[in-house]
């Protein structure tokens, strides 16, 4: 029995230690926000934060949360979400919409950190998130219009 | 149809036998189904404007306010809930505020897509160009039903009442209501079958930048794709399928299977053996423990290297002739110079973010519901049905948003459907069944982009114009063998197997186009653009290397043969002017390159700026020029435009799918790599101004961009790579 902090509730999951945080998220605690798209790390689709740091649900085992505090994008709040998600829907980024989930979580995470970032900071915080859709040029542009946003 | 209960006795249906059973099911319905890929304007198409007023069927005004519009298609990503809404909304002249939308259930005869006769499916770019009158038609309609219904509650003429903006106003007696205050008196009109339709300087929303309607749900978690759907009591599948296409399940141990935490069941459908478990975690371990042996002796066992390399042997025999004007075989004989080039094309994977999945259950009144993000509604409803041993009245549809298609979606066979209906009925329907399939077998999974080669053989005067083109392409049909093919095969030749070039608008002299169906056991199907995704690399590259041959302007060569086709110059001029092309320098590894195409009623010019050599391209800008007619919203245009560069540029640089032994080698995004951030290029989108009806924006992106890399490629290094995806490991530095 593991006991979980998911945006600020206790949850208890019985589940085996090596099932991946996004099977707990998604199929325990229908947390459905986060998605799955590769399940290898590759996609960026499950990004969650763990005590505040952006990670990669799909490759994170139950077992090795501890007493972290998850934060899944139904959860995420304060002043750098809002700039984030107003800065998405100001530019309306978004198509299928699929990926977002972790690309808003991957930018809040890089904007959190570094409320100025350059176009190489967005490359090295946003590479590993793909967008099957190609939304890739109105998501550099929210980040940008988030910073300002922020500043 | 299939009686296959227990698990451990061997499926006697093959899973082409399962297939063709449950396509004929659907073909029995599909009687007069007509793609019209080219849109509205294509020889024989519906008259659109025909269409009856029916606002019941599309819009609903509740008391509250909110204005609801009905969209009969799938939205992946295309922002068609944005566009059919602000369609309906503007004639309305509803508080975009208010305006939310739903999808509508399965029902063919009020949701057809009114270019593919009677079937409800979102495909061929068609959904805004089909929905056009019968959305302003419902608009205005329901707008003149309020205004009735305000005319005789306040006693005055409906002539003297204006609506804006939700209200409804009488300004001689100063009396207004919102639509919710009339929205139940208005229902009790009756309904005018000829409404009058606004003069586009009226519009207030078609033309203009709105807030897409789905972006506050995308960007909050909130939005519910088909993987988030949760039924009470719903368990998950995940299925074993076959390694290679056309195999079946010789037999299977589950033993250890059944022995995973969380494993419920385990059983055998005609695709493969079906692990049922408490959530998908415990599924997939499941599977994992399973031993399935296959019996693979109808199956599909050559290498993709083999299959292309039949082609090109294929290639050099006559084919079936889809097209022919003058003698082309003449006309290079007399030729000053001869061109050749072949082009091939690998198999693509749709690779859409979201995997196939579908929820099945049978309802409390002996019906069944589904949950998926359904594209072709009026055939997935039919092969479930006949899967489920049912008609198709029982089965309810209920579509959600999708993470992406490009295509996948929407398969003749509603192959994946069909798989969770089969489930559903060989475990006997004891809970909700939600098919999940993973990554992996999304990639594996077949219903590719089809494999294709095509030569091209051109002779040129002295002068440089062109005095024939033989042309010979080779590829699996999508069409033949899916029950469509009645309808969409004409001669043997599949029209989406060879458009964009067998109707190529270049004023060619003397032309032959042959097509050979190849018949490998590889699944096919469209791929965001159909057969433009090849046939425009072909004719965009081989029209560039005439241009360079008869030492003419890319541009201007382009120019010269498209007397005919106006729309198409207009979009080639525009993106040129805006790209300023022909004022930077070219070569010495950094040049522009050109292409235009049109495709489903649409076209678009791009001109890429790319910097080329020693085993790379770097793509810098894409300036694109469309003509779309009416551009409903422009914004979201842009943004298909700019995504259809995105989708694309993988499948320029690296995407292929690979069979060895025909095993599919190319399983996730490790090996299949979509486009990242980093390699994303500036685009630059320019609308030409139309009052011609629209047409669709979903597709016409994506065929320009290979071509116009290509072409910028060759400008900057010299080198000219023709096939898809580009083999950068022989590109020189410059």
């Amino acid at each position: 029995m593991f006991k979980l902090t998911v945006n600020g509730a206790t949850h208890e999951v019985d589940a085996d230690p090596d099932m991946p945080l996004l099977w707990v998220l998604r199929d325990r605690l229908d947390k459905t926000g986060t998605k799955y798209g590769c399940g290898i790390a590759q996609c960026g689709a499950c990004t969650i934060h763990l005590d505040g740091q952006p990670v990669r649900s799909c490759q994170t085992r139950i077992g090795d949360v501890g007493e972290g505090k998850i934060t899944t994008i139904e959860g995420v709040s304060g002043r750098v979400a809002e700039a984030v998600q107003g800065a998405w829907r100001k530019l309306d980024v978004v198509q299928c919409g699929y990926c977002q989930s972790g690309q808003i979580m991957s930018a809040i995470g890089l904007l959190s950190t570094n409320p100025k970032p350059s176009d190489a900071d967005i490359d090295g915080a946003m590479d590993g998130n793909i967008c099957r859709c190609g939304t890739y040029q109105r998501i550099r542009a929210a980040i940008h219009e988030a910073a300002r946003s922020l500043a | 149809m299939l009686k296959i209960r227990q698990p451990t006795t061997e499926p006697r249906a093959s899973r082409r036998a399962f297939l063709a059973g449950g396509a004929a099911a659907a073909g029995a319905l599909m009687i007069g189904f007509r793609l019209d890929l080219r849109g509205a304007r294509a020889e024989g198409a519906p008259d659109l404007s025909a269409v009856k007023a029916n606002p019941n069927a599309f819009v609903r005004i509740a008391a509250d306010d909110t204005v609801t519009v009905i969209v009969k298609h799938l939205d992946m990503g295309q922002g068609n809930t944005t566009g059919l809404a602000t369609i309906l909304a503007d004639e309305l002249d509803a508080d975009w505020s208010k305006v939310r939308t739903e999808f509508a259930p399965a029902d063919a005869a009020l949701y057809n897509n009114l270019l593919m006769g009677p079937v409800q499916g979102t495909g061929g770019s068609t959904a805004i160009a089909n929905s056009w009158m019968q959305l302003r038609k419902a608009g205005a309609a329901a707008r003149e039903m309020l205004v009735a219904a305000a005319a005789l509650d306040w006693k005055v003429p409906a002539l003297q009442i204006t609506v804006e903006n939700g209200v409804v106003r009488h300004a001689a007696s100063n009396r207004e209501a919102s639509f919710g205050k009339l929205a139940a008196a208005a229902a009790a009109m009756p309904v005018p079958q000829e409404p009058r339709l606004k003069d586009l300087s009226q519009w207030r929303l078609i033309g203009q930048t709105v807030p897409r309607l789905d972006s506050v749900a995308k960007t909050s978690g909130s939005a519910v794709y088909a993987l988030d759907i949760r039924r009470p009591n719903q368990v998950t599948a995940v299925v074993a399928h076959p390694p290679r296409f056309g195999a079946t399940v010789k037999g299977f141990d589950d033993k250890a299977a059944r022995k995973v935490a969380g494993v419920i069941d385990v059983v055998a459908i005609p695709t493969g053996v079906a692990v049922i478990a408490r959530d998908t975690w415990a599924a997939m371990k499941g599977r994992e423990a399973l031993s399935v042996t296959w019996d693979e002796s109808l199956a599909e066992s050559r290498s993709s290297d083999a299959i292309l390399a039949e082609y090109r042997e294929t290639a050099k025999r006559p084919g079936l002739v889809a097209s022919q004007r003058g003698d082309a075989e003449a006309g290079i004989k007399g030729a000053a110079k001869v061109l050749e080039a072949e082009f091939s094309f690998p198999y693509l994977a749709h690779a859409a973010m979201e995997p196939l999945n579908a929820t099945i259950e049978r309802a409390a009144d002996g019906g069944y519901d589904i949950y998926a993000g359904l594209q072709f509604q009026t055939v997935e409803q039919a092969t479930a049905a006949a899967v489920l041993g049912t008609t198709p009245d029982k089965v309810r549809l209920h579509t959600t948003w999708a993470g992406g298609s490009f295509g996948r979606r929407a398969t003749p066979s509603a192959d994946y459907i069909a798989e969770a209906a089969a489930i559903l009925k060989a475990w006997g329907a004891k809970a909700p069944v939600h098919l999940v399939w993973t990554r992996e077998d999304d990639m594996a999974g077949g219903y590719y982009r089809p494999t294709v080669y095509h030569k091209i053989r051109a002779g040129l005067d002295a002068k440089g114009s062109v005095t024939g083109w033989q042309h010979v392409m080779v590829g699996k049909s999508i069409m033949i063998g899916s029950p469509f093919e009645a309808m969409l095969v004409k001669n043997g030749v599949d029209g989406t197997t060879v458009e964009g070039a067998s109707d190529t608008p270049y004023a060619l002299p003397a032309y032959r186009f042959d097509v050979h169906n190849a018949r490998e056991g590889v699944p096919v199907l469209w791929w965001r653009s159909v057969g433009h995704t090849h046939t425009a690399q072909a004719m965009e590259v081989f029209v560039d290397e005439l241009a360079h041959a008869a030492n003419v302007d890319p541009v201007a060569y382009r120019l010269a043969l498209l007397t005919n086709a106006p729309r198409l110059s207009g979009v080639l001029k525009l993106a040129a002017e805006k790209a300023g092309w022909g004022k930077g320098a070219s070569g010495k590894g950094r040049a522009m390159g050109v292409a235009a195409h049109e495709s489903f009623g649409s076209y678009v010019a791009m001109v890429a700026d790319v910097t080329a050599g020693s085993g790379s391209v770097k793509v810098n800008r894409i300036v694109a020029a469309v003509d779309v007619g009416i551009a409903v919203n422009p914004d979201i245009v842009r943004a298909q435009v700019e995504g259809a560069v995105g989708f694309a540029l993988s499948s320029v640089l690296r995407n292929r799918v690979t069979l060895k032994d025909g095993v599919v080698q190319e399983t996730n995004f490790d090996a299949y790599e979509p486009t990242r951030l980093t390699e994303m290029p500036v685009v630059e989108v320019h609308i030409m101004p139309s009052r011609a009806a629209p047409t669709g924006i979903g597709e016409p992106g994506v065929p320009v961009l290979a071509p116009s890399i290509s072409n910028a490629v060759f400008a900057a290094t010299g080198q000219r790579l023709r096939s898809l995806p580009l083999d950068l490991s022989g590109l020189k530095g410059v």
